[in-house]
């Protein structure tokens, strides 16, 4: 094959240009569809867990247990909106949603606690959410340990006694904004970059250009690259104004080099639109395209880049096919710049990765492509 | 009009309908292969369960009493030892490079602190990157720093409250129970939507569809027509992987698998009228296939299958209420889990109802004017 002409590489570059030009829908989605969706995710989810649901059983009537729901209500994470009179009446109203938490205070409950015996306290959770029943829990447990220590410290001193100082890093107040936009921007530009181009060599067959395009002197690498060269363009300056809003609007940190996530978002671009054009030139109909890219980059990019679910608790099988998920990398880059404000050096292995993945991805799609224009 | 002429021609299409999705292997693969494959490989992905988590430690004092410290930790399940170092400074390493996610370090004197009136302290860092396993484990560490205390302390019962904890509907508090039947509806709308929003439109593009306008087939009948098959395949899909979720992953169904079937009809045709009515509002399949993206993207994101609804802004809450998806992952989540039953779920199946009666109606009259 020969090397790549650089003229002929920009004459197909522009070719492309022309086209998304002249199909102004796809050119707002693509500038406009990735700042839009930040924008609306950025604001709509969240995973801080607040106005938590609760109903009290209170059979003591005293008050102390009127001191524990204060404590409760106190903590700003619990909202009370029932008071039933007997525990039985909870299990109705967590069926239907209504309760996340029941508390039940037995009778007894005071003159347990100030008579130094374990006073027993049941709290009862919808489970079916097992993420929000562990934080729902974990809160009630640092509430009652809290107001327990204040009543035992008025009696007996504990013996012996160890804390634990906790200290978050990276992301001190724990939002999970910060947590989440940065992923958004990988998740969203892996499957956006991929839609983009799986249009592209398909599109050719369809129209009955490709036997044209195949006699130009181009190279089928000039016509791969070429062609991806527009969209390489759109998608970096979608990441800049991406980051840029995620610092202005939402606030989240830019710790990083932008220098280095510029140059690993190329890197990435390049691996997931490579991709695109495989499944362009395996496809040959836009139709049957954009639904495999669809059924490839989708779900993929939400449930096994790590953006949700952490890949490490994984099974090992599953674990690698996150290898094949470029979003995997570039949310351990746009994680690390935003928050954490490593380098180079941690992020090498991933810059690595990107480019092996970008490489195999051109490889496949100008193989696939030679193989059906012969 | 005759009713019995007009249900032979809806036949007939249906009919037609088949033999071209039969024609077409590749789209069989989409209908049949691909959500199995994509249960089996989300179902085993969507585990949000802190356990394992890579724990650097540092310790100082190297003493009976801190290692049997860093052992509760681990004994616990939730924490892994994955490194070990004198120097604080390979902790700020390990968090850096994401090689752990939890740093204990145990300070020098924390044995003969432990006997002191002032008491021990050890320091837990977190990575906050991940904020939900950050809060969680953060929990979890101080909850099993304070079960050594009161070990130590062996003061028998300690006083103070004791709190027993009771989750329900899911006693384990395993979230693949309540993950995996939420695959189960997100990837149904996916399906729903790529095999309906480039129907018509492909109709159009190809030149076939000019023929379906001089057929004597009305709008509703074509309509009819062009979601009965996919309907058909729709259901098909979900037994197929609900008996994946029960027999492959072992999800507990406490409910009526009639009921969730009957359900499933409402989901289905308001995927499918999405889709129809993507169709006819766009001129080509390119065009279908973006607005199909656009309008995906925010039913996964604003149906409580990654992020609470509860948690959601007002706005935003009420904007779910427009989202069938939002509607069914209550029931599927409702019946699979707590067992719940039309009484509790009357309200989600009338908005399931309501929402694709609508976008038929609506996707049936835009189909008129087209061809108007």
């Amino acid at each position: 094959m020969s090397p790549i002409n650089a003229m002929r590489l920009g004459a197909i570059a522009r070719k492309e240009a022309i086209q998304l030009r002249r199909d102004p829908r796809s050119l707002i989605l693509a500038f406009l569809l990735p700042v839009a969706l930040l924008i609306l995710f950025g604001y709509a989810i969240t995973w801080d867990i607040d106005d938590i649901p609760l109903a009290v059983v209170d059979c003591d009537h005293s008050a102390r247990s009127r001191e524990l729901v204060g404590a409760f209500l106190a903590s700003g994470y619990f909202s009370l909106v029932a008071r039933p009179d007997r525990a039985a009446d909870l299990g109705g109203d967590l069926d239907r949603g209504r309760i996340q938490l029941g508390l039940v205070i037995p009778v007894g409950f005071a003159a347990d606690l100030d008579a130094g015996r374990a006073a027993p306290l049941q709290a009862i959770v919808d489970g079916s959410d097992a993420n929000t029943a562990t934080i729902i829990l974990a809160y009630s447990e640092a509430i009652v340990r809290c107001y327990s220590a204040q009543i035992l410290l008025h009696g007996v001193q504990p013996l012996a006694l160890v804390t634990a100082q906790s200290r978050v890093w990276y992301n001190e107040e724990l939002t999970s904004r910060n947590m989440i936009v940065p992923g958004l921007v990988a998740v969203i530009m892996m499957i956006i970059a991929a839609m983009l181009t799986s249009l592209t060599i398909a599109r050719e067959w369809e129209r009955g250009t490709m036997e044209q395009l195949a006699a130009t002197p181009a190279s089928r690498l000039e016509i791969v690259l070429g062609k991806l060269l527009p969209y390489l363009i759109i998608g970096l300056i979608d990441v800049v104004a991406c980051s840029f809003l995620g610092v202005l609007l939402f606030g989240v940190p830019f710790r990083g080099s932008p220098l280095l996530m510029f140059i690993l978002s190329f890197f990435f671009l390049c691996g997931v639109l490579g991709l695109g054009m495989f499944i362009s030139a395996v496809a040959k109909s836009q139709l049957l395209a954009t639904q495999m890219a669809m059924v490839a980059t989708f779900l993929p990019a939400y449930l096994l880049s790590g953006f949700m679910f952490a890949i490490d608790v994984m099974p090992t099988v599953l674990r690698g096919i996150t290898f094949i998920v470029p979003a995997r990398y570039f949310l351990v880059v746009t994680r690390g710049l935003f928050l954490k404000g490593v380098g180079i050096n941690v992020l090498f292995l991933q810059g690595l990765l990107m480019i092996a993945f970008a490489a195999i991805g051109f490889f496949l799609a100008v193989r696939v492509f030679r193989k059906e224009l012969a | 009009m005759n009713p019995r002429a007009r249900y032979g021609r809806i036949f007939e299409m249906v009919r037609k309908e088949f033999l071209q999705i039969r024609r077409d292997p590749r789209l069989w693969r989409v209908i049949v292969f691909a959500p199995m494959v994509q249960l089996i490989v989300f179902g085993y992905a969507v585990s949000t369960d802190v356990r394992n988590t890579k724990t650097f430690v540092v310790d100082h004092d190297r003493t009976q009493a801190s290692r049997e410290l860093i052992e509760t930790l681990t004994a616990s399940g939730y924490f892994r030892v994955t490194g070990r170092s004198d120097r604080p400074a390979d902790l700020v390493r390990a968090l850096d490079h994401a090689d752990a996610v939890v740093g204990l370090e145990i300070p020098a004197g924390f044995a003969r602190d432990l006997t002191r009136a002032g008491g021990a302290q050890v320091q837990v860092l977190l990575d906050g990157t991940n904020s939900n396993v950050a809060t969680v484990a953060r929990g979890y560490a101080e909850r099993i720093v304070q079960d050594y205390a009161a070990r130590i302390a062996r003061q028998g019962t300690m006083g103070g409250i004791d709190l027993r904890e009771r989750p329900w509907f899911n006693p384990d508090l395993a979230s693949r129970n309540y993950n995996v039947p939420a695959v189960v509806g997100v990837i149904i709308m996916l399906v729903c939507l790529l095999l309906t929003s480039l129907a018509v439109v492909r109709e159009r593009e190809i030149g076939t569809l000019e023929q379906l306008m001089v057929s004597p087939l009305s709008p509703g009948e074509l309509i009819a027509g062009k979601t009965i098959p996919f309907g058909i395949f729709g259901l098909f899909d979900f037994v197929a992987v609900i008996t994946v979720a029960v027999l492959w992953f072992k999800i507990p169904f406490a409910g009526n698998a009639a009921l969730m079937l009957l359900a499933s009809v409402p989901f289905l045709l308001s995927g499918l009228g999405i889709g129809l009515l993507i169709s006819t509002v766009s001129s080509t399949q390119q065009e279908a296939f973006m607005v199909t993206f656009l309008i995906f993207m925010p039913t996964i994101l604003l149906s409580g299958f990654m992020f609470p609804v509860s948690s959601m802004p007002s706005a935003f809450q009420w904007l779910t209420l427009l989202n069938p998806l939002r509607h069914y992952l209550e029931i599927v989540r409702g019946v699979f889990l707590k067992g719940a039953g039309a009484g509790a779920l009357w309200l989600q199946f009338l908005a399931l109802t309501l929402i694709g009666a609508f976008v038929l109606t609506v996707a049936s009259r835009r189909f008129r004017k087209t061809i108007a």
